[in-house]
């Protein structure tokens, strides 16, 4: 789906590794990544993950079910701590979700080929970790089944959303996220789903996948449509990712509490939500191409230049602790003077040591090529950045909340076994979700694929 | 296809190897003054629409309507909301604190847009659509692996079983092949 031609004779390009080994044909593509949900028999590595992930569901269950029956006093927030873990975990998630719109938009937008192998299953994650991060702010209201007050509708009481406030902003923000990236997923997976409706050999997986296709041809007609409407989702995402960690981040920033009120944190927020989506999409990506041995179109470059990703949103990352260190002392105000200080030494500085760390510290060993070609290596860099990501929302938010402005309404913060649990069920589901995903449909474009290969014959006959 | 049931002719189907081959194919039957063709590929080809006649698509448009149509409930719903059913003062501000309602906006813009795009585009497809003609072909499996189809349509005003099916071999077609509608 490209719009325009890249010099792909340019000498830069040639010297890079391919994003899709040679020696294949559309039949071949189309037949591996197919295979992985059609024929291929479960793996004893995957009914042990499922099982594992699906233990972690369960717990998920209790967690919430507990709260709900005895309220949000299970977890460690008290007031002036009313935020704790589901805010932070709430951020977190939502912020993993970014990789997946910007893989799949902004860089199709650019014509970065490299994309083509790994949008399906970051679009996968995305709708995964906002349901995960969705769940959150729907638990900490205390009264689930009340949510429905945020949306406006007309009630019998005469009273609507206060549409002033961020938070309502966020309902809106997120739940349109949501949406659309569904959306964009799905219209991405109709000309696959015909592609495993073709080639099914049982009954139930023809019916399965031959209705959600619904009577998908490859018309030539369907596809310039089809082509005209991937092109516009995209330029819509383009902006609607970017806009949501903003809005996320207005939380925080039209606050007046020290440590938030600051104009750094939109495009802090959606760098850092980018540095955490591009770990999480190696964090799944490595596992999943060793697994499946789908080397040959997770190749070596993908890796890499999602690690300079990573390298580069990292260092936005950084100029913005930096930035909040300077304005809080340039500003003079004691109240964020006095926060700043309190990150270096109050009660939870420790935490903010290990951010540093996690966040700035060891992500530099991504500037030495060496690093970002030893597969295990990036694995574990992409486990300690998404480590270094929440210990940041931590800090942000816990931080600021034991310390605003009067010592009588300071407090201190600690969660509780199920705050944890809680955190723990997430990550099962969310990885229960995947383990499904990538059994369950093709964790790899087929059709875009094939389109690669096209281009790649294509440049080879030139 | 089954010989005993009663079938009408949908149309002649040439089967191609390469992309190339099939805009290549497109094109001459244009020019041999067909008018009711399709093509099908297991990937969008660029200018195969063109090569059919195909030019002229209503998504942008029913996308920038959707996108309108967003914009305009998100804006008026705040605003009737904030300043009409429920006015609130808050710190003596404007009831109508337009800055306040940009994010909701723009939100709800994306969104309009977004489904009128999708919607739009399943719809002008006229999809779900569970059964076509083209489906009793059983070589046409192939149209979604490694496979050029070219469908020339009964319908069209210049179709001939006998000449438009040698016209296809002209053409350099590898199969040609009747596509029947079962009733």
């Amino acid at each position: 789906m490209s719009i325009t031609e890249t010099p792909v004779n340019s000498p830069e390009i040639r010297r890079l590794e391919p994003v899709l080994e040679p020696g294949h044909t559309y039949a071949s593509v189309t037949d591996k990544i197919a295979a992985v949900v059609l024929t291929r028999p479960l793996g004893i590595g995957w009914l042990a993950g499922f099982t594992i992930t699906f233990s972690a569901v369960m717990m998920l269950f209790v967690a919430v079910s507990w709260l709900i029956i005895k309220g949000v006093g299970i977890w460690g927030i008290n007031i002036p701590i009313g935020w704790g873990f589901a805010i932070v975990n709430f951020v977190w998630w939502i912020g993993i979700g970014h990789a997946g719109t910007l893989i799949s938009a902004i860089l199709f937008l650019l014509n970065q080929k490299w994309r083509t192998s790994i949008n399906r299953f970051a679009e996968a994650m995305t709708l995964f970790a906002v349901a995960c991060a969705g769940l959150f702010p729907l638990i900490h209201t205390g009264r689930p089944w009340m949510a429905y007050f945020m949306m406006p509708y007309p009630s019998t009481m005469g009273i609507w959303p206060q549409f002033r406030s961020p938070l309502i902003w966020d309902v809106f923000a997120v739940s349109t996220y949501g949406t659309v990236s569904l959306l964009f997923w799905f219209i991405g997976l109709i000309p696959d789903l015909a592609t495993l409706r073709d080639r099914a050999r049982h009954r139930y997986q023809q019916f399965i996948f031959g209705m959600l296709a619904m009577g998908w041809r490859n018309s030539a007609r369907h596809w310039h449509r089809y082509q005209s409407t991937y092109l516009l989702l995209a330029g819509l995402a383009t902006p609607l990712v970017l806009s949501v960690h903003t809005v996320v981040s207005f939380d925080f920033a039209v606050a007046i509490v020290p440590g938030w009120h600051t104009t750094i944190f939109p495009p802090y927020f959606v760098a850092g939500a980018i540095y955490s989506g591009f770990a999480m999409v190696l964090t799944i990506a490595i596992p999943l191409r060793k697994a499946y041995g789908l080397e040959d179109f997770i190749t070596m470059r993908h890796l890499d230049n999602m690690a300079k990703v990573m390298l580069a949103t990292g260092l936005i990352v950084a100029y913005g602790y930096f930035i909040e260190f300077f304005m809080a002392f340039y500003s003079g105000n004691k109240f964020d003077v006095f926060l700043a200080n309190q990150r270096l030494h109050g009660p939870y500085s420790h935490f903010y040591y290990a951010l540093l760390l996690c966040n700035i510290l060891t992500p530099q060993l991504l500037w030495i090529e060496k690093v970002r070609r030893n597969v295990p290596l990036l694995f574990c860099l992409s486990l300690v950045i998404n480590t270094g990501m929440w210990l940041e929302r931590f800090v942000i938010v816990i931080i600021s909340l034991t310390r605003d402005f009067m010592p009588s309404a300071w407090g201190r913060y600690s969660a509780t076994l199920w705050d944890y649990a809680t955190l723990a069920g997430t990550l099962g589901l969310f990885s229960m979700l995947l383990f499904l995903f990538v059994r369950g449909l093709p964790a790899i474009a087929i059709a875009e694929m094939r389109e690669l290969v096209h281009e790649t014959h294509a440049k080879e006959h030139k | 296809m089954s010989e005993h049931r009663r079938s009408l002719l949908h149309g002649v189907m040439g089967e191609f190897e390469t992309p190339e081959d099939l805009l290549d194919a497109s094109k001459k039957a244009r020019d041999a003054g067909y008018k009711h063709i399709d093509a099908y590929t297991p990937f969008p080809i660029e200018g195969l629409a063109k090569a059919i006649g195909f030019r002229w698509t209503a998504v942008p448009l029913i996308t920038l309507l959707g996108g309108v149509a967003g914009g305009l409930t998100g804006f008026g719903l705040q605003y009737w909301c904030s300043a009409i059913t429920y006015p609130m003062n808050i710190g003596g501000r404007s009831l109508n604190s337009w800055p306040a309602f940009i994010p909701v906006t723009f939100e709800l813009t994306v969104l309009g847009a977004s489904i009128f795009s999708v919607v739009g585009m399943i719809a002008l497809n006229k999809l779900p659509q569970p059964y076509h003609p083209v489906f009793n072909v059983e070589r046409f499996v192939r149209a979604s692996t490694d496979r050029f189809f070219l469908v020339i349509e009964a319908r069209d005003p210049k179709f001939n079983l006998a000449e438009t099916s040698r016209f296809m071999q002209e053409i350099h077609a590898t199969h040609v092949i009747e596509v029947r509608d079962e009733e």
